[in-house]
């Protein structure tokens, strides 16, 4: 099987992961001290850290703050970029122009820098994790959704539909917003990938989530500060979050292909 | 040309906005956030008044833009140094690693995607395709230590991490330019094979140049443009990139001493850190879209 065909199933084994493990107590934070950095064996399939804690269901705990920060940013900021690029591109004139030049401003700032940024001066922790990627993250969706309703504008459809006096509301989201959804939807997957990595880049800077609660940030920096004397630990994470990124960025190639959206 | 400096302005005046509005977004008072519960109130007073806080916001963002305009960044509240000393004395090492980490992805990135766009849907191409996808999905604080495992801890090849000799510079390097590798490829691949079914090509084939010719002199050449683009580009991830591969391999540069600085609470650092380098994306954004009507004539004789 190839590449394209496993991605999928990796992606849903980390989702399942997740949910069982919101559902099940695995005790992510039991401290087994003649464990410590113990090699993976049979009963404990990924071996111990260095507080002697399991690994296994450690990752499990951190696939499930991974996606769920990524759920919310995502929705979040899907909703917030989308409205504000259907009005920007509705309007015009000075609206759509203070709005992109707003974007503009976000756009200056590379990378995650102004995540990190603001998940420093807001403090550590989950939802100052949340609200960082937030103001960070509405701009690929405004700019998207605001370059294709200034073409959808032009279409007939459009056209007849204010022409019958149907509500600027009603347009925007009845004869819009399902022609935007196959972009939308390839922009959001890409971008989902971006957030997964944007997570484990401020928790493993100590921005993120805080100890003990596991996140795979925080395990990749303990990971490395004992990657001499237990490669396993850092390994495991590694290759978790790699497996979980790649999984949602093929996935995210497929479905470009197969909606057919170019840019 | 014109036209495009002066659209520049509204954005640099946002990014000096966002990022003095930072240090306001710090939840609480933030001269108790930075310097802690056992400072003397008198310090505290002092604190307040030279980070201008006791004024109305207004006025501080006048000060701020005033100081701005006259190169002073304000004073770092844990080593009392100014900061644009402190940042002087850091953007070399940045902007060498920069430097090399976009020599390293150049040297990888372009030979690959030309190699792909070449044997399309043939082996090398899909092992190119393979490269690209895998690193990326591998960020910088997951190749940071992979390579330093590889080719410091087993082969002993490079050293570990500091700056003490010059082979140190590799890994960091190389961490920062796999990224900007795996784009490039991409990127050359796909401007390649637009470029190569060209009627031009088709010519310089038929008038009987060698496939190195017609490859390197005609098809590259065409499909460097765009490529040129998106590497402008990209060098703001690369600068963004600093931020942590630094820190990995304890590099000081601009980007350690970001991570120091809230570590410390020193928050005008960090401020400043985050707007210089801003300022320097802008700056390689504007200079990338120069050269690019510059060298493009299709774009330069239509403008």
């Amino acid at each position: 099987m190839s590449l394209k065909h496993w991605s999928v199933w990796v992606l849903a084994l980390w989702i399942l992961a997740a949910i069982v493990a919101s559902l099940v107590d695995f005790q992510p934070n039991q401290i087994h001290l003649d464990l410590i950095l113990a090699k993976p064996s049979f009963r404990h399939l990924f071996g111990f850290d260095d507080l002697g804690r399991d690994i296994l269901p450690r990752l499990l705990a951190g696939a499930q703050a991974s996606l769920l920060v990524v759920a919310l940013v995502t929705s979040i900021t899907a909703s917030v970029g989308i409205m504000l690029g259907l009005v920007s591109g509705y309007y015009g004139g000075w609206v759509d122009h203070t709005l992109m030049q707003m974007t503009d401003v976000f756009l200056a700032f590379p990378g995650i820098l102004l995540a990190i940024a603001f998940a420093a001066v807001l403090g550590a922790g989950l939802s100052n994790l949340i609200l960082a990627l937030c103001i960070t993250s509405w701009v690929g969706y405004a700019r998207l959704t605001r370059a294709q309703v200034l073409s959808l504008r032009q279409r007939q459809h459009v056209m007849a539909a204010e022409s019958l006096g149907a509500s600027t509301p009603r347009i925007m989201l009845k004869h819009m917003l399902p022609l935007l959804a196959a972009p939308l939807l390839v922009e959001a997957t890409y971008s989902m990938a971006g957030l997964v990595i944007a997570e484990a880049s401020l928790s493993f800077l100590g921005l993120g989530i805080q100890a003990p609660n596991a996140s795979w940030g925080a395990m990749l920096r303990e990971g490395v500060r004992y990657m001499l004397i237990a490669p396993h630990y850092v390994l495991a994470v590694g290759l978790s979050l790699m497996s979980l990124v790649l999984a949602v960025n093929v996935l995210g190639d497929r479905l470009r292909d197969y909606l057919d959206v170019h840019g | 040309m014109m036209k495009r400096l002066l659209g520049i302005v509204p954005v640099v005046f946002g990014v000096v906005l966002l990022t003095f509005l930072l240090v306001h977004a710090v939840p609480g008072d933030p001269v108790e956030v930075m310097i802690g519960e056992s400072a003397s109130s008198a310090d505290r007073m002092q604190l307040r008044a030279d980070l201008g806080l006791d004024q109305p916001i207004y006025m501080q963002f006048w000060d701020y833009l005033n100081k701005l305009a006259h190169g002073d960044l304000g004073v770092s509240i844990h080593s009392k140094k100014p900061i644009v000393d402190l940042l002087a004395e850091r953007l070399p090492a940045t902007a060498k690693l920069a430097l090399l980490a976009l020599s390293f992805a150049i040297l990888i990135g372009l030979p690959l995607g030309i190699i792909a766009a070449l044997k399309v849907n043939q082996w090398p191409d899909k092992l190119a395709n393979l490269f690209s996808l895998s690193i990326s999905a591998m960020p910088h604080f997951w190749m940071g230590p992979m390579l330093m495992m590889v080719f410091a801890l087993w082969l002993g090849l490079l050293p570990v991490s500091g700056m003490e000799s010059d082979a140190a510079i590799v890994l960091p390097a190389l961490t920062l330019g796999f990224g900007l590798a795996a784009i490039l490829t991409r990127m050359t691949r796909a401007s390649m094979l637009e470029v190569l079914h060209e009627d031009f090509i088709r010519s310089a084939r038929a008038k009987g140049l060698t496939e190195r010719a017609v490859i390197l002199r005609h098809a590259l050449r065409a499909a460097l443009l765009p490529i040129v683009t998106v590497l402008g580009l990209q060098l703001g991830s690369l600068l963004a990139g600093t931020v942590i591969t630094e820190t990995i391999f304890s590099w000081d540069g601009i980007g350690r001493l970001l991570v120091e600085s809230i570590e410390k609470r020193d928050y005008p650092v960090t401020q400043a850190c985050v707007l210089v380098v801003a300022l320097l994306y802008v700056t390689v954004n504007l200079a990338t879209d120069i050269i690019y009507t510059k060298i493009d004539p299709r774009v330069r004789f239509a403008s």
